[in-house]
């Protein structure tokens, strides 16, 4: 008889958040949510109130005297290496100790019997500075001859001179870009645990709890293996929490040991926003050369970024930033740099997209000023320049784009979208002149999917099936709002054809997979999920074997069926089953394993195939524009996004959404301003506004690609889906320039620079109307 | 350090009773005095919302309200709306439409939502827009957050009807 049962939770299958219930109920445990041992203590940075200087004196008498301080921290009281370079280059000292290199750079930490305390006591420092020229934009950097924090790249193919010569037409301009805040509503923070001999362990929110134990044993002097950093879950990420966290274990690690009690460390919004990094800042000078057609003949890009006083991450943000500057377009010949510029600024860091959005701005940027040129609609030009199937298919650095679904999807989207009526409509309301005006647009995205540092596409799971038949599932990727529990989970359920709530996820901790990546680059499930399914695979396999044995039947005849397994005529339950091979001492648990297959990058020659596949997406957008004031709303957005064969619809579908919406803040209300002596002004979100429930399109219709599979053997074909939707809003920001375009007739390119806040659209408006 | 205060506070309908100082603010009382850890702290300047909670049927943030001006007070917080098995139809429908991601905001979200829906029993969407401005969320682009206050307010007016 054909079993018509299924089990609850199985891959592509939509599912609620695995914590969705303790969520709604204020039952979900956050890090500051943990309960403190007596006598805990609080640490606090005490930081730079100057962007560049030569420090003469640090006098911290009284910060020591004031009650209720226990003592401080300075680079003298780093048992280890004064440094949380998360790339091991060594340039970024945890403590300054002879130079302010930005406003907000940590000095010392207090810790003191409450944080109260702590956060009072900071203020009595007496530090006397010489202070120094500063830096802040990229471009000035450039101009002043300062370094880069790491070295730059180059990807070329073809010969530009050839390209430009043959070409009828070629326009250069420049772009920047801001950078943007992470704004996760949980900020940044660590409580350590002091543990016996050298050991210590550290609670935090981080998306990289590798790196963190790595960089508390590095302070501390001590081996990884005395370090144990754990995490539930994350309030936000959206990369601020890949290397940012390392300073604040550091600190609550070498608290917890010197005074042998346990030590949390918690910012407040404005530190948390002013002493940790952004999203890179860019400054793009642009030379497209191209037929009359439109079709692109060459392309030739500098990329210069703000990257702080640190290199941190700016390497690989930087080398992202070219992988994406062809976004879905086919280049003849290309050149393109990247100039990672050293600032007097925040060390920036990882954000949503990893330097790839800026790329995919720039060319946009590109199409815009073609289709101006030539008065064609954009949409005309982008199409014109897609990636071929067969040929026209050889990105920069040399990858062939084999999976290319955008003609399709654009197609589709174009169609559902109602756009060409929709365009139409647009240029005759605009043509009557009005105040308000509107603008159209529709962008596509591709984005690579594979860390670019080829080693790090590598993860491990431990799967433990108890021998009353509950499963215990833990795997090294983290948790921060995105589902990658509950998409992971499901592998397992549909594993061992269990129901989902057979299995117990459990916090991220370095005890149990070592040497993890940080979760990141939106391979969370692509990665883990594989090592999840790997070791399911092998306790499978072992089972099977057993039974095979036990009962005397062919494997082909032991069937995991849901909530049961049948062997040959018997069956039961899958707790009987394995009850029965923990008698017959079968190991039930497994450690997997998954590094991505296809992959490698020879970054001095910029060829390779950096990634394993491309995920494509495409977004339509309508604005309004109030010509008198640079107001604007957008009225209604489009999304067709390809997330392959989805493992869970409903929680990649709120990927996308937040996505758009991040993405969209970043390009339009979101600006970072620093003052003239180097301070961010905007630390806070009363001065830094990230979109509101009302901010948002007016109409919002968001779909996934129904049809798409991933070409490659990803888990269950799915596609990784955390950054590239972040790209999608660029049709917001090309409809709000179509809107300021139709005041000079569109005669010319409105160049907005990003984020287009009202001010730089009015701005715009003025400047067209000459 | 300055003289306590004595402070009495109902909360989630349990009396409570202690000495404070008068700087000591509710967000604090709430969560390391009373160890309710529902309301969280996210901007700790009432611009974010993740600490919302209900004083005498208000929305508050409970951040930048001292535990002494709350004094006598009736305060609910998300854990005093409904626990795991007797879910208020705005948790219920958060859980299963989604409304939230990493979940940091959705205490607050759920919190403010109960008092709009008191407001406003049957709000439109540009009213629900409007009446949850005072809290971030960052994920979900609020897209499920507002199908979640119609879900929930549609179910609520359900129950309302069939009652009367």
């Amino acid at each position: 008889m054909k079993q018509t049962v299924s089990i609850r939770g199985s891959a592509h299958t939509d599912l609620i958040h695995d914590s969705a219930i303790k969520h709604v109920s204020g039952g979900a445990d956050y890090c500051d949510d943990i309960a403190e041992p007596i006598g805990t203590l609080h640490a606090y940075f005490g930081t730079a109130k100057v962007a560049h200087a030569t420090i003469n004196s640090v006098d911290l008498s009284a910060v020591r005297a004031a009650p209720g301080v226990v003592g401080v921290l300075t680079a003298e009281d780093v048992p280890g290496v004064n440094d949380v370079s998360p790339t091991g280059r060594h340039d970024e000292p945890l403590f300054a100790t002879e130079k302010v290199e930005f406003w907000g750079q940590v000095l010392f930490a207090v810790v003191a019997e409450s944080r109260d305390i702590a956060r009072r006591a900071v203020e009595l420092a007496k530090i006397d500075y010489t202070p120094l020229d500063h830096v802040i934009e990229a471009d000035e950097a450039v101009a002043k001859g300062y370094p880069h924090v790491t070295p730059p790249m180059t990807l070329k193919r073809g010969d530009v001179a050839e390209g430009q010569a043959a070409a009828a037409h070629r326009i250069q301009g420049q772009m920047r870009i801001g950078g943007q805040d992470h704004m996760y509503l949980e900020g940044h923070i660590a409580f350590a645990m002091p543990g016996e001999d050298d050991d210590v362990i550290v609670h935090s929110s981080t998306q990289h709890p590798s790196e963190a134990q790595h960089m508390v044993a590095h302070v501390l002097g001590v081996p990884s293996n005395a370090v144990v950093v754990n995490v539930r879950r994350m309030g936000g990420g959206f990369g601020g929490k890949e290397s940012q966290m390392n300073q604040f274990c550091a600190v609550a690690a070498m608290a917890a040991k010197k005074w042998q009690r346990a030590v949390k460390i918690r910012p407040d919004r404005d530190q948390d926003m002013e002493t940790t990094g952004k999203r890179h800042d860019f400054v793009v000078d642009y030379d497209v050369a191209f037929d009359d057609e439109g079709q692109i003949q060459a392309v030739d890009n500098t990329f210069a970024a703000r990257c702080g006083w640190t290199s941190d991450l700016s390497g690989p943000v930087t080398d992202r930033a070219l992988f994406h500057a062809d976004n879905a377009y086919f280049y003849p010949h290309v050149k393109l740099q990247s100039r990672p510029m050293k600032t007097n600024t925040v060390s920036n860091t990882a954000f949503r997209g990893f330097g790839g959005p800026q790329g995919v701005v720039a060319a946009e940027r590109m199409m815009e000023e073609i289709a101006y040129k030539l008065g064609k609609d954009p949409l005309e030009v982008r199409k014109a320049n897609f990636y071929g199937d067969t040929d026209r298919n050889l990105t920069p650095y040399h990858q062939r784009v084999e999976d290319n679904v955008m003609p399709r999807l654009v197609e589709e989207l174009e169609q559902t979208s109602d756009y060409q009526a929709r365009r139409k409509a647009v240029l005759e309301h605009n043509a009557k002149g009005g105040i308000i005006r509107k603008g159209l647009s529709l962008t596509p995205v591709k984005f690579g999917i594979s860390f670019t540092a080829t080693w790090y596409n590598q993860a491990g799971a431990l799967v433990h099936i108890y021998n009353d038949g509950s499963i215990m599932l833990n795997h090294g990727g983290t948790e921060m709002g995105q589902g990658l529990n509950t998409k992971i989970a499901q592998v397992v359920a549909e594993a061992f054809q269990v129901d989902f709530d057979t299995i117990k996820i459990t916090k991220t901790t370095t005890e149990k997979v070592p040497n993890t990546s940080a979760t990141a680059a939106s391979s969370g499930t692509d990665l883990n999920g594989m090592a999840a399914l790997n070791a399911c695979e092998q306790i499978k396999e072992r089972l099977v074997r057993w039974a095979c044995d036990h009962f005397g039947v062919e494997a082909l005849l032991v069937e995991f069926a849901p909530n049961q397994v049948h062997v040959g005529d018997k069956t039961f339950t899958f707790g009987e089953f394995i009850k029965q091979a923990y008698m017959s001492r079968v190991q039930l648990w497994a450690a997997g394993f998954y590094k991505t297959p296809k992959i490698h990058w020879d970054r001095e020659k910029g060829q390779g195939r950096p990634f394993y596949y491309y995920a494509y997406g495409a977004a339509v957008a309508e604005v309004s524009v109030d010509t008198l004031t640079g107001e604007y709303t957008v009225d209604r957005a489009d999304v067709l996004h390809d997330v392959g064969k989805s493992l869970n619809p409903v929680l990649d579908k709120g990927q996308v959404e937040g996505a758009f919406v991040q993405g969209m803040g970043w390009l339009t209300t979101e600006e970072l301003k620093w003052d003239d002596k180097g301070q961010l002004r905007t630390h806070a979100p009363s001065t830094y506004k990230i979109p509101l429930a009302g901010d948002v399109p007016r109409e919002f219709n968001v779909n996934l690609a129904d049809w798409s599979e991933n070409r490659e053997l990803t888990i269950k074909r799915s596609k990784a889906v955390g950054e590239p939707p972040f790209m999608l809003p660029i049709c917001v920001f090309e409809a709000l320039g179509m809107a300021v375009a139709s005041v000079a007739d569109y005669t010319e390119c409105p160049r907005l620079d990003a984020p287009a806040t009202p001010e730089c659209v009015l701005m715009a408006v003025e400047r067209l109307r000459g | 350090m300055s003289k306590k205060m004595h402070i009495k506070l109902n909360v989630n309908g349990k009396d409570e009773e202690f000495l404070a100082e008068p700087r000591e603010l509710l967000i604090h009382t709430l969560r390391e005095r009373l160890n309710i850890t529902g309301p969280h702290i996210g901007c700790e300047t009432s611009h974010c919302g993740a600490c919302t909670v209900s004083i005498n049927g208000k929305s508050v943030k409970s951040c930048t309200m001292f535990a002494a001006q709350a004094n006598g007070a009736q305060i609910t917080t998300i854990e005093g709306i409904g626990g795991t098995d007797n879910l208020h139809p705005l948790q219920e429908a958060f859980k299963e439409h989604h409304g939230l991601q990493c979940g940091f905001c959705t205490s607050g979200m759920i919190t403010r939502a109960t008092k709009l829906l008191e407001e406003i029993p049957n709000p439109t969407e540009e009213e629900i827009r409007f009446g949850m401005a005072g809290n971030i969320c960052r994920c979900t682009g609020y897209q499920n957050i507002v199908k979640s206050i119609q879900a929930a307010a549609a179910e609520m007016n359900a129950a309302k009807e069939a009652a009367e």
